[in-house]
C-alpha cells in the first residue's frame, strides 16, 4: 500500500471531528501494510494543529487566501496536491467541504469517487469500501482500485483521533486564479427549532398526558443533543407549536434517530417519519402500529423512562 | 443570463429496492423512477432568479426513459427550453457517465450558470454538479441555499454544519449544487403540463457513451431487516441500558 | 373603476304604471353605498364562478353551512367579503368549503358553491396559491394514483388478507357481472382495508360474480376535482376509463360516494358511461339473500355522507341495511338526511387538516362525533371511506375514546352475517 491522504477541515476550534475521524481509520489501514498517512490542512491557522497530528507527513497550504473556506481555491489546491503525490486513497468527510471537493477533484484528477462511505476494510491485499445508497435502504460493497480513488466518508462512523505525533512538515505554495470571493459569513439565527433539520428527534404523542410532563421530554432531548417533536394531538392541545408536528399534515422528517414516546403510529403520523434511519418506540401497548415501523421497541412507561434515560445520558 | 438546470430521475423508494440476492446486483428494470427531489429545488431556484432578475432557463436531462414528463413539467413551471440528451442509455447509467454526457453538451453552449441538485439518492459515484464542474474546469460549490444573479454577477449562499452560512461571489460560468431553494418548489398543475406537452417541442440532442472512471461494485445488499421492532424486555432500568447500547452502536452518543 | 350607480328616477314606468319619487325604489336597483366591485367582477368572470354574483344576502345559507358552526363562514359571507374587495383567490375562505352542498339546498338564488369552489380553486392552484398540504396530495395522486402516497404496486395487497377470493380483472380474463371500484382509502388505509375485507366477504357470501382492477385502478379523482385540480381529475378519469374499457362487466359498484359521484356525473362526459351503484344500494337490493346470525344489541346512528345523500339523493339504502341488522336500534341525529352535517373531508378537506384548523374552532368531524354522543349512540355507522379515520380520530380527540365506535356499514353487516368476528374496533 502506498499513501493515504486525509483532508483536514477547519472548524470553530481546530480541525473538525468529522475530519479527525478519518485519521484514525487511515492509520489503521496503513499500520500493517507499510503505507503512509499524509494529512493536508488549509490556511495559516492550520499549521500548529497539523504539526501535532499522529501521521507520517503533513502538508500545509498556508496561503491567507485559504484561511476561510473557499470552494474553488480549495479544489484547485487539492487537485495539485493529489496529482503531485498520487495517493492510493484520498479521504474527505462528506460534509459541505467533502461534497464540494470530492466530486470536483475526482473528475479533475480522473479518479473514481466513492461517496457516502460508511466503512473501509482490508480484504487480503485489497481494500473494500462500504457505501450507503438509496437513502440508506441499500448498501454497496466497492473495491478500491489500485489506481486510486477519492472517498467521501459520512461523519460519525468512526471515532475522532486525538493522538499527538510529530510528522514531517511541508508547506504548499498556492497560486490559483481567484474565481470565488467569500463576502461574509453569517451565524445561524436562533428562532424556534426546525425539526426537519435535527439529527435526533424526541417525539411525544398523547402518551405525554399533560403539558406538565413536557419538560421531561425537553430535558431528555437536551441530554441527547436533539429536539422535541410531536404527534398531532399534542399540537391540537396547544402544548407545542405546529412547527413541531410530524406527519401528513405536519412535517416530514428523516432524522438519524426518531425516539417515539407514547405515539400509537397512526398512518397519518407514520407518513411523516417512517424513513428515519433509526426508530425506537416507547409505548405501553405492545401491539401499537408504531412497532411495525420501529427498529426497537419497549413497553415501559414513557413518563418513567424519560427522566431515567436523561439522567444516565448526563452521566448521573 | 442563461441558466442550465440539470435534471435526472432516480428510483422511487416507495417501492422495495429489488436486489438479486445471488449476484448482489440491483435490478434497475424493476424499479419505478421519479425526478430527484434536489433537482426540483435547483429548478425552483433557477425560476426564482428568472423572475427576480431575468434569465433564460433551460432544463436538461439525459434520457434514460420517461424524461418527457419531467421536462414538460419544468416548462409548465416556467422554464424556457427543454433539452433531452438521447443515446443508448438506460436507468442503470452511472452518474459519472451522466456527468460526462451533460458536460459534453454544456461545453460548447454559452451558459452562465449551471444549477443541479446537490445530491441524489443514487449517486454513489459522485454528485452531478461537482463532477460536471470538474470535467469542464468551471468553479463550483454545493450545499447552496440561495443563488442571486445580477448582470452576470453571481452571489450564492453556502451552508455548513451547525447552520453557519457563507455568502460567496463567483465568476461565470459556474456550477452550483442546490440543497434548497429559497421557496418550496412550485406546483405545476396537471392541466398545464398536459397543455404544454401538446403545444411545445423538446430539443433532442444525440450523445454517446464515453470512457470514464468506474466503480467496481462487488455487491449490493439491504442493511437491517425491518418488519417488526425488536422488543426490549425488562423494566425501565433495563430499557435504559439497552437504549444506551443502541445509541452507542449507532454513534449517536454525544461527546 | 366600476361603481354601482344610484338610480332613483323621478318617474319610472313599471308594467305600464307610472310611479314617481321613492316609490320606484322598490323596482329599480338602489345603492346603499358605493363599492368598487372590480374584485367581485374578476371573481365572477371565472368560468363556473358566475353564480357567486347572484347572492342577495338573504342569509339562508349561513344557517345551514356546517363550517359556520365552527368558524365564520358561509356563501353569504364569502359574497360580502368579495364585494368589499377581498379576493377569494387569496383568501383562506377559498379552502374551507367542503362542497357539502347544504347551502345550495336552501339558496333561493342558486348560488352554487359546488361550481364556484372548484373553478376559483383551479385559478388559485395555477397562481401557486394553494396550501402545501393539498399540493402534496395532488402530487401523490399524480405520481402514485392515490393521495396517500402509497405504492401503486400495492393497491391490491389488502385483498390477500380478505380470506376469500378477490379476483383481479387482469388475471381473471373473463367477463364479470360486477366491477368493484375499490378506491384509495379502502385499498390502503388500515381501517379502510378492514371495511374492504368485510365487503369482499359479503360479495362472496352473495355469490356475486365480481372483479377488481387491482393495480390498474387509480383514484377516481373527484375530490381532487373539487379541490381545484381538474387536469389531474381528467388524467385519472382517462386512465380509469381506459382500464375499465378493457374488460367486460355489467355494472360498477363503488365503495366510495365520491367515486360514485364521479362515475354518475363526470365520467360519462369523458366517455366512461356505465351503470353504477354505491355498495349500500347494491346490497340493499339483495338484503333478502343475506342471513343474519348474530345480533348487534346496540344503539346505532348513521352519518349521511354528503356525496351519497345531498349530492345524489340516496338516503334509504344505508338505512335499509342498518335496520335489517338484528338487535340494532337506529337513532337519527338532529342533522340527518338532507340536513346532515359534513365530516369535513369532502372537497379536499381530507388534505387540508392543518390549514383548516387555523380558521376553525374545532374539526367538523369532532362536532359530528359530539352530536352522535349526544344522541346516546354506541356506534356511529358510516359508509364513506374518508369517515372512519376522521371520526375515529375525532372520538379520541374529543375525549370520548371507548364511548363511541365508528364502523363502516359493511363491517357491521359482515359481522352480523357471521363473516367476521369483530364488529367494534374497541
Ligand atoms: C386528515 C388527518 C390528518 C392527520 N394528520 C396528522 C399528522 O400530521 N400528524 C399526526 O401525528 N397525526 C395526524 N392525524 C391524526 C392521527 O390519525 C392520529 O389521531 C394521531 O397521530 C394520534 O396521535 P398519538 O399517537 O399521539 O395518540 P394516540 O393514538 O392516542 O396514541 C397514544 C399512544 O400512547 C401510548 N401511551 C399512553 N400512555 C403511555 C405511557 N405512559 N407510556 C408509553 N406509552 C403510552 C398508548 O398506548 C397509545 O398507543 C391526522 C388525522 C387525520 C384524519
Ligand atoms: S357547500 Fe357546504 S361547506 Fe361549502 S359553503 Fe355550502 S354549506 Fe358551507
Ligand atoms: S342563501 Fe344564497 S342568496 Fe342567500 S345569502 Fe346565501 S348565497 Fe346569498
Amino acid at each position: 500500500m502506498g499513501l493515504i491522504l486525509v483532508v483536514m477541515e477547519n472548524g470553530a476550534s481546530g480541525f473538525t471531528d468529522a475530519s479527525r475521524e478519518l485519521l484514525g481509520k487511515a492509520r489503521e489501514l496503513t499500520k500493517h501494510q507499510d503505507g503512509q498517512v499524509m494529512a493536508v490542512g488549509f490556511g495559516p491557522q492550520s499549521e500548529k494543529a497539523l504539526r501535532r497530528l499522529a501521521v507520517d507527513r503533513v502538508i500545509c497550504a498556508d496561503s491567507a487566501l485559504l484561511a476561510s473556506y473557499n470552494p474553488a481555491a480549495y479544489e484547485a489546491c487539492l487537485d495539485q496536491i493529489i496529482k503531485a503525490n498520487a495517493p492510493c486513497i484520498t479521504l474527505i468527510a462528506n460534509t459541505t467541504l467533502g461534497i464540494d471537493l470530492g466530486a470536483g477533484v475526482a473528475s479533475r484528477c480522473n479518479l473514481p469517487l466513492i461517496a457516502y462511505c460508511t466503512d473501509l476494510q482490508i480484504n487480503g491485499n485489497k481494500i473494500t469500501a462500504t457505501s450507503q445508497i438509496f437513502a440508506g435502504k441499500a448498501v454497496a460493497e466497492i473495491r478500491i482500485p489500485d489506481s486510486g480513488a477519492i472517498v467521501t466518508v459520512l461523519p460519525g462512523v468512526w471515532n475522532a483521533d486525538t493522538d499527538v505525533g510529530d510528522p514531517d512538515f511541508e508547506t504548499w505554495p498556492v497560486d490559483t486564479p481567484q474565481m470565488m470571493e467569500v463576502l461574509k459569513v453569517i451565524e445561524p439565527e436562533t428562532g424556534d427549532v426546525d425539526i426537519t433539520k435535527a439529527d435526533i428527534l424526541v417525539s411525544v404523542g398523547r402518551g405525554i398526558e399533560s403539558p406538565e410532563n413536557l419538560p421531561l421530554a425537553e430535558d431528555l432531548a437536551t441530554s441527547m443533543g436533539g429536539v422535541v417533536s410531536c404527534s398531532r394531538p399534542v399540537v391540537d392541545a396547544g402544548w407545542l407549536p405546529k412547527a413541531r408536528q410530524v406527519g401528513k399534515s405536519g412535517q416530514t422528517v428523516k432524522p438519524k434517530l426518531y425516539l417515539a414516546l407514547g405515539i400509537s403510529g397512526a398512518p397519518e403520523h407514520l407518513q411523516g417519519m417512517r424513513d428515519a434511519d433509526l426508530i425506537i418506540a416507547v409505548n405501553t401497548d405492545e401491539n401499537a402500529s408504531i412497532m411495525d415501523v420501529a427498529h426497537y421497541g419497549t413497553t415501559v412507561d414513557m413518563l418513567e423512562l424519560m427522566p431515567a434515560l436523561a439522567q444516565r445520558l448526563r452521566g448521573e | 443570463m442563461r441558466i442550465a438546470v440539470l435534471l435526472k430521475s432516480v428510483p422511487d423508494l416507495i417501492e422495495d429496492i429489488p436486489i438479486d440476492e445471488e449476484s448482489g446486483e440491483i435490478l434497475y428494470d424493476e424499479m419505478s423512477y421519479i425526478p430527484s427531489e434536489w433537482d426540483d429545488q435547483a429548478l425552483e431556484e433557477a425560476l426564482l432568479i428568472k423572475e427576480e432578475s431575468g434569465a433564460e432557463v433551460t432544463a436538461i436531462t439525459v434520457d434514460t426513459g420517461e424524461s418527457d414528463t419531467m421536462l414538460f413539467t419544468a416548462l409548465a413551471k416556467g422554464a424556457d427550453h427543454g433539452v433531452k440528451l438521447v443515446g443508448d442509455f438506460d436507468p442503470s447509467l452511472p452518474n459519472r457517465q451522466r456527468a460526462h454526457i451533460f458536460s459534453q453538451y454544456l461545453g460548447p453552449q454559452s451558459f452562465d450558470l449551471v444549477l443541479s441538485g446537490v445530491q441524489a439518492i443514487d449517486d454513489i459515484d459522485g454528485q452531478i454538479p461537482g463532477l460536471v464542474a470538474g470535467i469542464l474546469g468551471w468553479p463550483h460549490a454545493s450545499v447552496v441555499t440561495e443563488v442571486r444573479a445580477h448582470d452576470n454577477r453571481v452571489i450564492f449562499r453556502q451552508e455548513y454544519a451547525g447552520g453557519l452560512v457563507a455568502e460567496i461571489k463567483v465568476s461565470t460560468p459556474a456550477v452550483i449544487g442546490v440543497q434548497a431553494a429559497r421557496k418550496p418548489p412550485r406546483y405545476a398543475s396537471i392541466a398545464k403540463v398536459r397543455q404544454i406537452a401538446k403545444s411545445s417541442q423538446l430539443e433532442e440532442v444525440e450523445m454517446s457513451i464515453q470512457e470514464v472512471p468506474s466503480l467496481e461494485i462487488l455487491r449490493f445488499y439491504k442493511p437491517i431487516a425491518s418488519g417488526h421492532a425488536e422488543m426490549i424486555d425488562g423494566d425501565v432500568d433495563e430499557a435504559v441500558d439497552r437504549i444506551i447500547e443502541i445509541l452507542q452502536e449507532h454513534n449517536l452518543m454525544r461527546g | 373603476m366600476q361603481k354601482a350607480k344610484a338610480i332613483e328616477l323621478d318617474v319610472a314606468v313599471v308594467d305600464g304604471v307610472e310611479l314617481s319619487g321613492s316609490w320606484n325604489r322598490m323596482f329599480e336597483p338602489r345603492a346603499i353605498s358605493e363599492y368598487d366591485i372590480a374584485v367581485l367582477d374578476e371573481t365572477t368572470a371565472i368560468p363556473g364562478a358566475e353564480s357567486l354574483g347572484y347572492c342577495y344576502q338573504c342569509g339562508k345559507c349561513t344557517a345551514v353551512c356546517p363550517v359556520d358552526t365552527v368558524g365564520d363562514y358561509s356563501p353569504r359571507k364569502i359574497f360580502r367579503r368579495t364585494q368589499l374587495g377581498v379576493s377569494l383567490v387569496d383568501s383562506p375562505d377559498l379552502w374551507l368549503c367542503t362542497t357539502c352542498r347544504n347551502c345550495l339546498r336552501v339558496c333561493p338564488k342558486e348560488v352554487n358553491m359546488i361550481q364556484i369552489m372548484p373553478a376559483v380553486r383551479e385559478r388559485a392552484v395555477l397562481d401557486g396559491k394553494a396550501p402545501d398540504e393539498l399540493l402534496t396530495a395532488f402530487e401523490n395522486t399524480a405520481r402514485y394514483g392515490n393521495p396517500i402516497g402509497e405504492s401503486p404496486r400495492k393497491r391490491a395487497e389488502w385483498a390477500k388478507t380478505a380470506g376469500v377470493m378477490v379476483p383481479v380483472m387482469a388475471q381473471k380474463k373473463s367477463p364479470v357481472d360486477v366491477l368493484w371500484f375499490v378506491e384509495c382509502y379502502p385499498a390502503y388505509h388500515p381501517r379502510g382495508k378492514q371495511a374492504s375485507v368485510a365487503l369482499a366477504r359479503l360479495l362472496n357470501a352473495l355469490n356475486v360474480d365480481f372483479g377488481i382492477l387491482g393495480n390498474e385502478e387509480k383514484c377516481a379523482g373527484d375530490s381532487q376535482r373539487m379541490a381545484g385540480e381538474r387536469g389531474l381529475f381528467e388524467m385519472l378519469a382517462e386512465h380509469n376509463i381506459k382500464m375499465l374499457s378493457k374488460y367486460t362487466f355489467n355494472h360498477i359498484v363503488v365503495t366510495d360516494p365520491h367515486a360514485y359521484n364521479a362515475f354518475l356525473h363526470e365520467y360519462p362526459k369523458l366517455g366512461g358511461d356505465w351503470p353504477v351503484q354505491h355498495y349500500t344500494q347494491y346490497l340493499a337490493e339483495r338484503l333478502s339473500a343475506l342471513s343474519f346470525v348474530r345480533s348487534i344489541p346496540r344503539r346505532i346512528t348513521f352519518h349521511d355522507p354528503c356525496y351519497l345523500g345531498r349530492h345524489n339523493g340516496e338516503y334509504d339504502a344505508p338505512r335499509r341495511l342498518l335496520t335489517a341488522l338484528p338487535g340494532v336500534e337506529l337513532v337519527e341525529m338532529g342533522h340527518c338526511r338532507e340536513t346532515s352535517y359534513c365530516c369535513g373531508g369532502g372537497g379536499g378537506g381530507m388534505w387540508l387538516d392543518s390549514f383548516t384548523r387555523d380558521y376553525t374552532s374545532e374539526r367538523l368531524s369532532e362536532k359530528r362525533v359530539r352530536e352522535a354522543i349526544e344522541y346516546g349512540a354506541d356506534i356511529l355507522a358510516v359508509t364513506c371511506p374518508y369517515e372512519v379515520p376522521r371520526f375515529e380520530d375525532a372520538v379520541k380527540s374529543t375525549g370520548n375514546a371507548g364511548k363511541l365506535a365508528v364502523m363502516d356499514i359493511a363491517e357491521l353487516l359482515a359481522y352480523s352475517v357471521g363473516l367476521t368476528d369483530e364488529y367494534a374496533a374497541n
